[in-house]
């Protein structure tokens, strides 16, 4: 890997370490203000729906899984690496979990084990390539990626569905619906009717709560910021870099697989199409919540604003009426780029400043 | 005495001579074709196959016209598009140490264009004027690419946004953006014209795709041949402050390659639309970005930017479609090789990785040192021999003496 020179010069790791947090908090700030604009003026010019509280939890319900995949991503990104397959991992997840409650009648508590054990196995095994064995990790990753694309095809290429026949219990999970407390609307009839989460997003919320916990407090989260601020200096510090890059993948492997069962409990199906470019959402997601992919800067509440972001545009675009799917990723590639072009402009100008 | 000394080196050079291969950039693209090839002809063997894998035949087509048909034909004519990425990769990956993942949606904006121009003018228009319409839309879609690979190139050279970042945006949007040119209809070009570029023209038994993969090459060859491109691409790669200190631009070289890139993708464009005179928008060259950086990293050649071996890559580019072959003659279904894709890459990665390669050399060296210290012993004993032969000569001269 190329070793980061955009940071800062300056010999000191503790210096870079500061400058480096405080770039962090800059990028959140932007990415905030962002969103708060976007979700404020679309209350305020498209009244339908946006004002309505079950909205906002729609969006967090749609996007449970694809929160977990970003912060996972992000750990990884933090440490200077990138993981491609989790999209694809998510896909083999569902895929084994429905098969194996629909053709095994399996219980639901060992589907849970089989995802975990999934995302667990690619995070260590492409850990190991990229930490010890040295390997690129867009390479290490590409190869998870066609070897899950693949085993998924293997297992079923067809559409595996979860009715409420062939799996009682789990249909029953997945339409456990978590009544929010004094949020909720009165629709026409004068009904007032409670705005209510799924089970994927208490799980995925407290995900972000325990990797924001570890990346701002615990000696680990600080390794991650010094392993892809500069390897080399982290090493001189005594920190065990390779060990710290092993972490990042476990970690974010055990993400992909966290993340694939709450796709499969939201979907509650498996399919081959599953998940079809996830990986490049949640790396998306990532860098519009402030990561940059050469390592060292990222922080898990704005992946969690990034997630919204995405959404919530692309909720936007639906709402105007402008139905044809290629709007949608027309104008989440038009806002990459600005936030992109926005991040790389004030992060210039900063160290400009600082010379 | 001398007759081993001769020996000695003649089997120095000869290890020396395989030192060379192996750690030639050519070898492991070359050893893989090898590689498949005799798993091929083990399959004919074993399978005991009617026809070869490898034969080629001359055979009347639905047109009338004969042409070649044959594995070999198959995996030349389909790996056209591939080699034509993997240059332009390779020149991206060289000089801005990233990949360019949008190439696929980029081919889906170009064959959009095309088809747009082409489906513009009546079907039935005559032979003059039609060649006039194919250029032109040839050109616009050149134009169009190029544009798009300076778009890629400007976010990474003036605004240092890392190559997979910047490309994202495109990758996102650029399937979408070729529907709206198109407003989203299927188009398809019944004039049989259009399809000469993909599959082949009357009267010639060769592909069309594979001379014009060849005339890019070449001209590929000749840029690199006579400019300074390799070397200022290379330098930018291996340490972009230095190089700017030697008067290189770097920004400017890194915006060249992009545009490149943005050619070969056009001209990539061109060909997948007029093999099949339409277009899916959502499946033209899908994943073959990723097919197109596997080439670049089959070919031994760093993805962290620096030197770069073309002919390594393009050969990386055949490999990989002979693979994907090879698997549909096994009967693998078309969505489960990537599985087996994976495989191959695996064994790639831990054939070329830093962490192999300085444990042979490690393993090397401790031989060379253990060969040294082997010889001194070797010569002190000899030396030892002598001394004794020496005294023993002398204790007899002095026997001799005595006696005399």
């Amino acid at each position: 890997m190329s070793v980061n020179t955009n940071v800062l010069g300056g010999n000191k790791l503790k210096l870079r370490r500061r400058a480096s947090l405080s770039d962090t908090n800059l990028l959140l700030i932007i990415t905030c203000i962002v969103f708060v604009a976007m979700y404020a003026s679309a209350v305020i010019f498209l009244k339908k729906g946006f004002l309505k509280p079950q909205m906002f939890f729609n969006i967090l319900n749609e996007n449970a899984s694809l929160i977990v995949l970003s912060c996972g991503m992000t750990l990884v990104m933090i440490t200077g690496g990138i993981d491609i397959s989790v999209g694809q991992v998510t896909s083999l997840v569902c895929m084994s979990c429905a098969v194996y409650l629909v053709n095994y009648h399996g219980s639901v508590l060992g589907s849970l084990l089989i995802a975990l054990g999934i995302g667990l196995a690619f995070g260590v095994v492409q850990g190991f390539l990229v930490a010890y064995l040295e390997f690129q990790p867009f390479i290490v990753t590409l190869a998870g990626l066609f070897f899950a694309k693949g085993l998924t095809t293997i297992i079923s290429s067809d559409r595996v569905s979860i009715t409420k026949d062939n799996c009682p219990a789990f249909d029953k999970l997945c339409k456990t619906e978590i009544v929010v407390p004094f949020l909720g609307s009165v629709n026409k009839k004068g009904i007032y009717i409670p705005a209510y989460v799924e089970i994927g997003v208490i799980v995925a919320l407290l995900v972000v709560i325990i990797l924001f916990c570890v990346l701002k407090w615990s000696k680990l989260g600080r390794n991650f910021y010094a392993v892809g601020g500069n390897n080399q200096s982290a090493n001189m510090l005594g920190i065990n870099v390779k060990l710290t890059k092993f972490i990042a993948h476990v970690l974010c492997g055990l993400c992909a697989g966290i993340g694939g069962y709450l796709f499969f409990l939201h979907a509650a199906s498996g399919s081959p199409l599953h998940a079809q470019g996830a990986e490049m959402n949640a790396i998306a997601s990532s860098i519009i919540g402030g990561t940059l992919l050469s390592g060292g800067v990222g922080n898990i509440a704005g992946t969690l604003v990034g997630v919204l972001s995405l959404s919530t545009i692309k909720n936007i675009v639906t709402s105007l009426g402008l139905e044809d799917a290629w709007w949608t990723n027309i104008t989440v590639g038009g806002m990459l780029c600005i936030f992109l072009l926005v991040q790389s402009i004030v992060l210039a100008r900063r160290h400009r400043n600082k010379k | 005495m001398s007759t081993n000394d001769l020996t000695i080196s003649s089997k120095k050079s000869f290890k020396s001579f395989l030192g060379k291969v192996v750690h030639n950039q050519l070898f492991i693209p070359l050893v893989a074709l090898l590689l498949l090839v005799l798993f091929n002809l083990a399959a004919d063997w074993f399978l005991h196959a009617d026809t070869s894998f490898f034969q080629i035949v001359l055979k009347p087509s639905s047109t009338g016209s004969k042409i070649l048909t044959g594995n070999l034909i198959t995996i030349i004519d389909n790996a056209s598009e591939l080699a034509l990425l993997a240059v332009g990769m390779t020149l991206v990956t060289s000089a801005a140490g990233g990949q360019d993942i949008s190439v696929g949606a980029t081919i889906a904006i170009a064959g959009s264009t095309v088809l747009r121009i082409v489906k513009g003018y009546s079907p039935d228009i005559s032979g003059g004027k039609f060649a006039v319409v194919i250029i032109c839309s040839f050109l616009l879609c050149v134009v169009v690419s190029a544009a798009f690979g300076a778009f890629n190139g400007a976010l990474v050279a003036f605004f240092k946004i890392q190559p997979m970042v910047a490309t994202l945006i495109l990758f996102t949007a650029g399937r979408s953006i070729a529907a709206w040119i198109n407003n989203n209809d299927n188009i398809s070009i019944n004039d049989e014209r259009f399809g000469y570029f993909g599959n082949f023209i009357p009267g010639i038994a060769i592909p069309t795709p594979v001379f014009i993969t060849a005339i890019c090459l070449i001209i590929i060859a000749l840029v690199l041949k006579f400019t300074n491109l390799r070397l200022y691409a290379q330098s930018v790669g291996i340490n972009s402050s230095s190089s700017r200190l030697n008067g290189i631009n770097p920004k400017i070289i890194k915006l060249i390659t992009f545009i490149i890139l943005g050619i070969c993708v056009a001209v990539c464009g061109f060909i997948k639309v007029s093999r099949t005179s339409s277009i899916t928008y959502a499946v033209i060259a899908n994943n073959i970005e990723m097919d197109a950086i596997l080439a670049v990293a089959l070919g031994g050649n760093n993805l962290g930017g620096g030197k770069f071996n073309m002919t390594s890559s393009v050969i990386g580019a055949y490999v990989i479609q002979f693979l994907t072959t090879t698997l549909f003659r096994m009967k693998v279904s078309s969505s489960a090789i990537s599985a087996y894709k994976a495989v191959v890459v695996i064994l790639l990665i831990i054939m070329s990785s830093p962490f192999i390669r300085r444990w042979l050399d490690d393993r090397k060296s401790r031989r060379e040192a253990a060969r040294v210290t082997k010889a001194e012993a070797a010569l002190e004993a000899a030396v030892e021999v002598a001394g004794d032969v020496a005294a023993d000569v002398t204790a007899d001269v002095n026997a001799g003496k005595e006696s005399v």
